[in-house]
């Protein structure tokens, strides 16, 4: 009963662009520069095979990381095939292979 | 056979320059390869975003060319060259043009969605093209599926060859949105029983009323539309559809089973453009659109004297820019031929 009683302060939910890490982020953008190109269309979504089974979402899972929201990152980045027709359909060239595999090295790098 | 100016396209721009020159007082002859003066809009059945007949618009342009432009329908150019300010014209058929000056109208061309394989366009029977589906109301034609039946859910799809680098065209074609508006609008209003899904990746309403038309569509004809670009599109047995898209709102994959497709073409220069380009050596940009002397003060000169550029050579453009556009170029055509040429 006692826990229950009286207040507590929730975490905020909302992007905290101030604080959130950016260094994968910074790592990503450096190493890959083309993800800098991306209009957010979703052709790469749409066409994913493993988004078709799972709900891996790689145009929002890149779009977390420039933001610094990596907390899922290291056990979502997983989930990918590299079939690479995210690559295949991009409007924009995106180079969403060399995406991942950046992705994957920053976490080993950066942790 | 000597003219003062020679315009090369009778399409909406070609015919607006004409019109305007010869209302100058210019000896002016109208250089056309198709066997009809109207280009693309003879092809339109109502304009955006007014939704004028664009029958209205050709038959006041076609007016304004009655006082006395020679007409040259079937006339497309075989050669051009130019010698001390005279240029000379061979059409295929008729005597040779010598002219003073010349105005290149030879615009654009829609884009061929059989380059999008995945969209299907040529292979599936019930995807056509914003022109296909244009010329179908034009002919006062019942919409169908090819097989008949009456539709009763229909995609649009934005951007196709347009801000795509997979078809090497990056630039956007402008036009395309405010058409898509214009004809979800259309087909709601000829099929009331029809669901109209547009797919988009921006609604570029850039221009006066655009964004208006595309309330109107949201609010009186409960057109949806989903923020999600075409990734591929495949067919059931029944030749229905099934579209692939991420619909990024919600941030998921989705499929949706339609009767029909629109693909929302955009421009490429046209064949025409690039040819007589090439004879005069006029340079282009990486869009392959050709290149004014200068964007803000030459937009409608070249580095060659008395060669005016107008219209969509330069890019994509609505009837409406390329009209005004037109009408500058007449201007500044006469002040060449008056030797005033502003500096």
């Amino acid at each position: 009963m006692a826990k229950n009683f009286g207040y507590k302060i929730l975490p905020g939910e909302s992007i905290d662009f101030d604080r959130n890490d950016k260094l994968i982020a910074r790592y990503l953008v450096e190493h890959e520069p083309s993800i800098n190109l991306c209009i957010g269309c979703g052709s790469c979504t749409a066409t994913c095979s493993t988004g078709h089974f799972t709900d891996f979402n790689i145009r929002r899972m890149h779009t977390f990381i420039l933001r610094g929201e990596t907390k899922h990152i290291k056990k979502e980045i997983q989930k990918c095939m590299f079939c690479g027709k995210c690559q295949l359909v991009c409007p924009r060239g995106v180079n969403l292979r060399n995406v991942i595999l950046t992705i994957n090295r920053a976490i080993e790098h950066l942790g | 056979m000597n003219r003062q100016v020679a315009v090369i396209g009778a399409g909406i721009t070609g015919m607006t320059a004409a019109g305007a020159l010869s209302e100058l007082g210019i000896d002016v002859i109208l250089l056309e390869k198709e066997e009809h003066t109207g280009g693309h809009v003879k092809n339109w059945d109502r304009l955006f975003p007014s939704r004028r007949p664009a029958k209205e618009v050709l038959d006041f342009t076609g007016k304004s060319m009655a006082t006395g432009v020679d007409i040259r329908c079937g006339s497309a150019v075989e050669s051009i060259g130019h010698n001390k300010g005279i240029f000379t014209i061979r059409p295929v058929k008729g005597e040779p043009v010598n002219a003073m000056s010349v105005v290149l109208a030879t615009g654009y061309d829609l884009f061929d969605a059989r380059k999008k394989e995945e969209y299907g366009y040529g292979i599936y029977d019930n995807v056509i093209t914003s022109a296909e589906l244009e010329t179908i109301f034009s002919e006062g034609k019942k919409l169908t599926t090819h097989q008949g039946t009456t539709p009763q859910r229909i995609g649009i799809i934005h951007c196709v060859g347009s801000r795509d680098e997979k078809v090497g065209n990056l630039y956007c074609s402008k036009v395309c949105c405010v058409t898509g508006v214009k004809q979800a609008i259309e087909i709601r209003e000829m099929l009331p029983g029809c669901e109209v899904f547009s797919f988009y990746m921006d609604l570029r309403m850039y221009d006066r009323n655009f964004e208006e038309l595309y309330f109107e569509a949201q609010q009186k004809w409960g057109v949806s539309f989903i923020r999600g670009r075409l990734s591929e599109c495949a067919e059931n047995p029944d030749h229905s559809l099934v579209l692939k898209t991420e619909d990024t709102l919600t941030g998921r994959p989705l499929k949706m089973t339609v009767d029909m497709m629109i693909l929302l073409v955009g421009f490429v220069p046209s064949p025409e453009t690039v040819r007589i380009a090439r004879m005069l050596g006029l340079s282009s940009g990486p869009d392959g659109f050709l290149l004014p002397a200068d964007e803000h003060f030459h937009d409608n000169t070249t580095t060659i004297p008395g060669l005016f550029l107008a219209g969509a050579v330069k890019g994509p453009a609505c009837i409406v820019n390329s009209m005004a556009d037109a009408r500058a170029t007449a201007m500044q055509v006469k002040s060449y031929l008056n030797g005033e040429m502003l500096k």
